[in-house]
């Protein structure tokens, strides 16, 4: 049958080539990562500056004069895991084993959240293996009370700062002593006390929050900064944008980070633009000082953190520090990165792994052993253990002890609106049918909270199995 | 005293009352806003209270939470609410769920302004009224005023208010009351009780309905622009309804409209925004399930078209005497 509708077709559609002969088609470019997998990984296109080699420009130049280092690196760590060159921070070596052991601990959690998702204590998990350097020297360049808009793989921050591992655990289970109630996914924390602000999901949101918080404190004529994380590939997020022009705008007391682990779960880095330029060469074009910082050496991650946070904190403005990395593990325990990228990637990455160069600088130093660094091991494990007991007393998700789930109604307002209050009534009253071996037990609190009130209290009246 | 007037009267007796609340914006600086709400407060009150933004909604909502967070009480604008668009996520999924997220730990006293509806030759990008985005949102509070009056108590509700709440101004009536005949002389806010603004502060709580005026043959729900054309429009044709102007679309005084719609037993719903998944819609299911056995008729709807705001059709748009006539003949015919 004759086709009617191509003339049609071909006026509305687009045309499928340009009329004009003499010319070359025009070619679309999508980037392809440099291995895939069952390919040998190819890191020649990786330059690594000489440790030492990038200049240490003074923390209130003008953001100009940092600007040629944003196509180097910050290294501090070199060949012989010796400190050497102007951004060595000269830490003393109790500093280095305090900052070795937190890293340490990170990844001791790390490894047994991952394990307790597979045992089906959780939904989900996200490591940061191979990122510990970033959050935790970075935890230790902050004050204790500047303020971090966190993205999901700093949980190295509030290890550093000595939030306690069982609420962490309690909120990766969501059970009845998770201070958020049960209604975060898990590793999405909210730790005001602790300078922590609450994870969001939806990427890059929290950088023009951070720069925001920042404007706040300057506002009201404060010495607190805010720094804020984000991961590279959600830099090519507008958020990313919005913040960068508000912090060169106000000069905002803030210090924006990229971690660039080169892999935004499947999509490697060159969907962010890595193919084109660094990330921290995008601060020049918002007339911020910018600074790429090896972040597998914790010596320059602090160093960097510290230069950008002691300007912030003097009003010399933002700054966007790239920290070159690579992600260790998948994105999260729903991901298979062996579908993706090749298997040997991670053991070849040529930047090592962070708490090994620093446990070797410290042994290098002499302040610092092999049997220490396996005891060290053993206790952070034996820590983690601890916690994680302590916390399945309250519950692990889907079989245990959870909050009474009328606190689903709160928190949405202040007060409890008229359509939350008959909701929460049809939830109870639903109770009854869909568990009927809890009727007749004692329900205590069943009339939801207004905020106000407060409602963190645990829970006392929920059985097992609850929910399923 | 005007809409603006008021507007710029709640600011200044909130910025006075309290130095956490700053005004931010497109242009609200030292040019004191397009619509000149923020007039003469940056030189009152100072740059670091009253500053101009770049043209960004994104950084605009999304620095307003982080300053929130900070302990401030944000009152950023949004120049026209067809601009809200672009910080949707910032107001939606963290604004408006701080607090949820974080069980308290966090929250987000912000009072979003923006000039919102039709009736000033805005155009597609200059008219749009998308209250019922917000008000389908959890955790965010939308609040409308009808009169100068109620614009400086509800907005100074608004900033007090512990939520996140979106204050949208009716710019059709900024200057003064609109009966809805295009083509008749502009009112003013002087001769009109609503015009009637009192020195210093005082505040109108979020969740309370006005009632515009009493009556006994059916109930009229509205808001902003469309409490006054209902008004005129009833009045002309000599109908004894009762007018409820909603002033807060969400949390909504459920109660005020169950006991004016038990009376009279009809029930109009008014707005100028797009009619499919309208305000109203919610508006006539909530009637329908709290109030049928009272109804003597079908709910009646009356809206805007499901198009965008056309400029050189803009009175052929808007919900105007004609549409609502035949919606209230119709009622009075069963």
């Amino acid at each position: 049958m004759a086709d009617d509708t191509a003339p049609i077709r071909a006026m509305h559609g687009a045309p499928a080539a340009s009329a004009r002969g003499n010319l070359p088609p025009l070619e679309l470019h999508v980037p392809e990562p440099h291995s895939r997998p069952g390919e040998k990984p190819d890191y020649s296109w990786l330059e690594i500056p000489e440790a030492g080699s990038l200049a240490r420009p003074d923390e209130a130049c003008p953001a100009s004069e940092t600007w040629a280092g944003t196509l180097g690196m910050v290294r501090v760590l070199d060949e012989d895991n010796r400190a050497v060159g102007p951004w060595d921070p000269a830490l003393d070596p109790e500093t280095l084993r305090r900052m070795l052991r937190t890293m340490a601990l990170t990844r001791a959690f790390d490894d047994r959240m991952y394990r307790g998702q597979r045992q089906g204590k959780t939904s989900f998990y996200m490591k940061s293996t191979g990122e510990e350097a970033i959050s935790v020297a970075g935890a230790f360049a902050l004050a204790a009370d500047d303020m971090v808009f966190p993205s999901y793989r700093q949980q190295g921050i509030l290890i550093a700062r000595g939030y306690p591992l069982e609420e962490m655990i309690n909120q990766i289970y969501s059970n009845r002593g998770d201070r958020l109630k049960g209604r975060q996914l898990p590793i999405m924390y909210s730790a005001r006390d602790y300078g922590f602000f609450t994870i969001s999901g939806n990427l890059a949101t929290q950088f023009p929050q951070a720069v925001g918080w920042a404007m706040a404190s300057a506002i009201k004529g404060d010495t607190r900064i805010a720094t804020s994380f984000v991961g590279e590939g959600s830099s090519a997020e507008g958020d990313f944008h919005a913040a960068m022009t508000f912090a060169a705008v106000y000069n905002a007391p803030v210090v924006l980070n990229v971690v660039n682990n080169q892999w935004a779960i499947s999509s490697y880095s060159g969907f962010a633009g890595a193919e084109r330029t660094t990330f921290a060469a995008r601060a020049a074009g918002y007339g911020v000082a910018g600074l790429r910082v090896d972040g597998n050496d914790t010596l320059a991650v602090y160093a960097a953190m510290r230069w950008a946070a002691n300007r912030a904190r003097a009003n010399g403005g933002p700054t966007l520090i790239e920290y070159f990395t690579y992600r260790a593990e998948g994105h999260s325990t729903s991901d298979d990165p062996s579908a993706y990228r090749s298997a040997q990637e991670r053991e070849e990455w040529p930047l090592g792994d962070p708490i090994m160069r620093l446990a070797n600088h410290l042994i290098a130093l002499g302040e610092w052993s092999e049997e220490q660094q396996s005891e060290m091991d053993r206790e952070v494990a034996e820590e983690v253990r601890t916690a994680t007991k302590q916390a399945e007393r309250n519950g692990v998700l889907g079989h245990g002890f959870h909050h009474p789930f009328h606190t689903m109604f709160e928190d949405v307002f202040e007060e409890l609106p008229w359509n939350l209050e008959e909701q929460a009534a049809q939830a109870i009253r639903e109770r009854e049918i869909k568990w009927p071996e809890r009727v007749g037990q004692k329900h205590s609190g069943d009339k939801p909270r207004t905020s106000a009130q407060g409602s963190t209290e645990s829970a006392n009246e929920d059985g097992r199995g609850e929910g399923q | 005293m005007n809409m603006i007037e008021a507007i710029n009267d709640a600011l200044d007796t909130m910025m006075g009352h309290d130095p956490d609340v700053v005004v931010f914006g497109e242009d609200v600086g030292y040019f004191g806003g397009v619509f000149r709400a923020s007039a003469n407060l940056q030189k009152k009150y100072g740059k670091s209270r009253v500053f101009d933004t770049p043209i960004n909604e994104c950084g605009i909502i999304g620095a307003a939470v982080g300053m929130a967070a900070y302990g401030l009480r944000p009152v950023p604008e949004i120049q026209f609410a067809d601009y809200i668009y672009p910080g949707l996520d910032q107001l939606i999924s963290e604004a408006a769920r701080l607090r949820y997220r974080s069980a308290g730990e966090f929250t987000a006293p912000i009072t979003v302004r923006s000039p919102f509806g039709g009736g000033i030759f805005g155009g597609q990008t200059h008219s749009q009224s998308p209250e019922a985005l917000f008000t389908h949102v959890s955790g965010l509070k939308t609040v409308i005023p009808a009169t100068p009056h109620d614009a400086k108590g509800l907005l100074i509700a608004a900033i007090e208010d512990n939520d996140p709440v979106i204050f949208l101004e009716p710019k059709r009536i900024y200057n003064g009351p609109f009966d809805g005949y295009y083509d008749r002389p502009s009112k003013t806010w002087k001769n009109h009780e609503g015009g009637q603004v009192p020195e210093g502060y005082y505040s109108i709580p979020l969740g309370k309905a006005r009632t515009v005026r009493e009556g006994a043959a059916m109930t009229v729900l509205a808001y902003g622009t469309m409490v006054h054309v209902a008004e005129s429009v009833l009045a002309e044709k000599g109908v004894d309804a009762e007018i409820l102007d909603l002033r807060t679309l969400w949390p909504l005084d459920i109660e005020a409209v169950e006991k004016s719609v038990e009376k009279t037993g009809k029930c109009l719903v008014i707005h100028e925004a797009t009619r499919t998944s309208g305000f109203g819609a919610e508006l006539v299911s909530l009637v329908q399930e709290r109030c049928f056995y009272h109804l003597e008729a079908p709910i009646e709807r009356v809206t805007g078209f499901d198009t965008p705001y056309p400029h050189s059709l803009e009175w052929a748009y808007f919900p105007g005497p004609v549409r609502i006539g035949e919606a209230v003949d119709r009622l009075l015919k069963d």
